[in-house]
């Protein structure tokens, strides 16, 4: 039995969740007693996941799957696991990742948990700790079927780099019918995305309107980040729905969260608390958001952000 | 078209969340329920479907008695009648199993829910429910136009959005853009009315067998306190960001 990691591409590179997962499972087949076998779907450069442990890498290659379909994935996903016979598989939490999931598990008859943030705390049972209450809290939750499937949360567990010696095998699955057709992707390129940023510079209601955000951008766009938005700056359109993070938007879990003019609502904090570090700018010092915040600053954002864009900028010159 | 709308009964968002038996158990004392927030994009989405196109809309739950006011509301709202699985809904797997005998014997042939519901968030139950009967699926759904047997949905991906089609049969598990925020509805006296007198039927569940079992909860560590930079020093907090906390 070997451990199956699905490493997502995306225009055939790696996601920096795929390290992340490929790290994960190589600890988990480590735990296991076992080997860790790899699979990916038209990546360009395989061998790139020896470093996060992989000693052995399942490489499709088609153009007919160039477009996700989470029906078609899951399927060639278990055509897999049952070649390797694996009865773990370990995929990311992806927009595309979580979609297939539920599919997978079916397909398999697999248990499945979601939201995974650590290492099985025991193997026998096998128990995972996982987020739950849209991150309020924790559970451990045991998986009692012979198959499993799990979805590690990101940025949860990090890039272990682990090189081995490993190999490229091609890999020729059947491809079934869906009865999904995609007629079209609309995607922004050369944006960060608040799935994949290291940084994520968001503002709230504090910002009075729409037409205030270019500083954010631009702080953004200093750090590298992606841009965010609490839940009413999306209801009053100031925001595209895509930024709207927190308990009923998007996730966050980013290394560094940046909130501006964000007053911290329980609903908001919910989203945004497994970011390793989040820094609040407010005017008003009993915003509950200094509760949950590793850095403060109180002040007025109109004049505390272009200080700040000004002083990264220098910080970036200095330590290019 | 038939149309059953997936329910769940969770916690309002601004709950205190505490465990009791020594961690084993959520604590539900003082916690007030409500329809879980996506699956409301999905129930408004149905009553459009209702209202424009002639179609009928159940709602179902998998739980015991004590969620059938969270059915109530959505009677409330404007679903002809619903249905309450007479069981603890405690694995994904097995809501799904329950859930796909409620679509087989009603007929239904769309399948509206959220794309996970905000208490355990596993984001399961659609996808699960849509491979055990072999209907097409699509989560995170931000759109969805029905036309005869077509269906046109768009899902939100990282960094856009994508555009597919289907015939029905069809599930889907929304969030916000299925319909806005705005057109979400609070009950009004007359549906609330209305709403006692529409049928709720309670089924016996076909037991199926849990995948997963939870065995304890944990809160969330304690945080350190905030450390406050100066207004006028923005320099500490880059030197503290890169030295100390060595994001950048
Ligand atoms: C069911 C439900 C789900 C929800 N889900 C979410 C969710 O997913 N995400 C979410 O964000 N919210 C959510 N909310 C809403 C949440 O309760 C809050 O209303 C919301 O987060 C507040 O947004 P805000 O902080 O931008 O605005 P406000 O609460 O209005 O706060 C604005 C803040 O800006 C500060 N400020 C004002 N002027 C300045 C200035 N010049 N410089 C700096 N600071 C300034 C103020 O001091 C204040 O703290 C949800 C609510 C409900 C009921």
């Amino acid at each position: 039995m070997s451990v199956l990691v699905f490493a997502e591409t995306s225009e055939g590179k790696f996601k920096k969740s795929a390290f992340e997962v490929t790290s994960y499972g190589k600890k988990v087949a480590e735990q296991l007693g076992t080997n860790v076998v790899v699979l990916t779907i038209n990546s360009n450069e395989p061998t790139l996941l020896y470093m996060y442990g992989a000693e052995k890498v399942l490489n499709v290659s088609n153009d007919a799957l160039r477009t996700f379909n989470a029906k078609v994935y899951a399927n060639i996903i278990k055509q897999a696991a049952e070649k390797e016979n694996s009865k773990l598989v370990i995929i990311d939490s992806n927009a595309n990742a979580i979609y297939l999931a539920p599919t997978l598990a079916v397909n398999l008859s697999a248990g499945y948990a979601s939201n995974v943030v650590a290492l099985p705390t025991s193997t026998s049972p096998f128990t995972l700790k996982r987020k739950t209450f849209s991150n309020k809290a924790f559970n451990y939750t045991e998986l009692t079927t012979d198959c499993k499937v799990i979805s590690l949360a990101k940025n949860s567990f990090g890039l272990v780099e682990n090189k081995v010696d490993g190999n490229v095998e091609e890999f020729s699955p059947q491809l079934i019918e869906s009865g999904l057709t995609s007629t079209s992707v609309e995607q922004t390129t050369g944006k960060v995305t608040i799935a994949d940023a290291d940084v994520v510079v968001s503002g709230g209601r504090g910002l009075k309107g729409p037409e205030n955000w270019g500083m954010i951008e631009e702080l953004a766009d200093v750090f590298g980040a992606a841009t965010a938005c609490s839940k009413p700056v999306s209801d009053l359109g100031w925001r595209p729905h895509s930024e709207h993070v927190g308990q009923t938007g998007k996730p966050v879990a980013s290394n560094l969260y940046v909130a501006v003019g964000i007053s911290g609502a329980i609903q908001h904090l919910a989203g945004v608390n497994s970011s390793k570090v989040k820094v609040v700018i407010n005017t008003d010092p009993e915003a509950p958001f200094f509760k949950a915040a590793d850095y403060g600053i109180i002040g007025d954002a109109f004049e505390v952000v272009p200080k700040l864009i000004e002083k990264l900028k220098e910080f970036k010159a200095n330590n290019a | 078209m038939k149309i059953l709308v997936c329910i769940s009964h969770v916690p309002d968002t601004t709950s205190k969340i505490n465990f009791t038996d020594n961690d084993s158990k959520f604590d539900s004392n003082g916690v007030q329920y409500v329809i879980n927030p996506y699956d409301e994009f999905a129930l408004t989405r149905a009553m459009w479907f209702k209202e424009k196109q002639g179609a009928t809309v159940t709602v179902v739950n998998v739980g015991n008695v004590s969620t059938e006011p969270t059915l109530r509301k959505a009677l409330a709202i404007g679903a002809d009648d619903a249905i309450r699985v007479n069981a603890e809904p405690t694995d994904g797997f097995a809501v799904a199993k329950e859930l796909a005998e409620v679509v087989k014997n009603g007929g239904f042939n769309l399948v509206l829910a959220g794309k996970e519901s905000s208490d355990y968030n596993g984001g399961m139950v659609p996808g699960m429910l849509a491979a055990l009967l072999d209907f097409s699926f699509v989560n995170a759904c931000i759109g969805l136009e029905i036309e005869g047997e077509k269906a046109t949905i768009s899902r939100e991906i990282d960094g856009g959005k994508e555009i597919l089609s289907s015939n029905l049969p069809l599930i889907i598990a929304g969030q916000k853009g299925l319909v806005e925020e705005k057109d979400l509805r609070i009950p009004n006296m007359r549906g609330i009315m209305m709403a006692r007198k529409k049928p709720l039927t309670v089924v016996e569940p076909i037991n199926s067998e849990a995948a997963t079992s939870i065995i304890s909860f944990e809160k969330q560590a304690a945080k350190a306190a905030c450390k406050m930079v100066d207004a006028d020093n923005v320099d500490e907090l880059i030197r503290l960001l890169h030295n100390e906390a060595k994001v950048i």
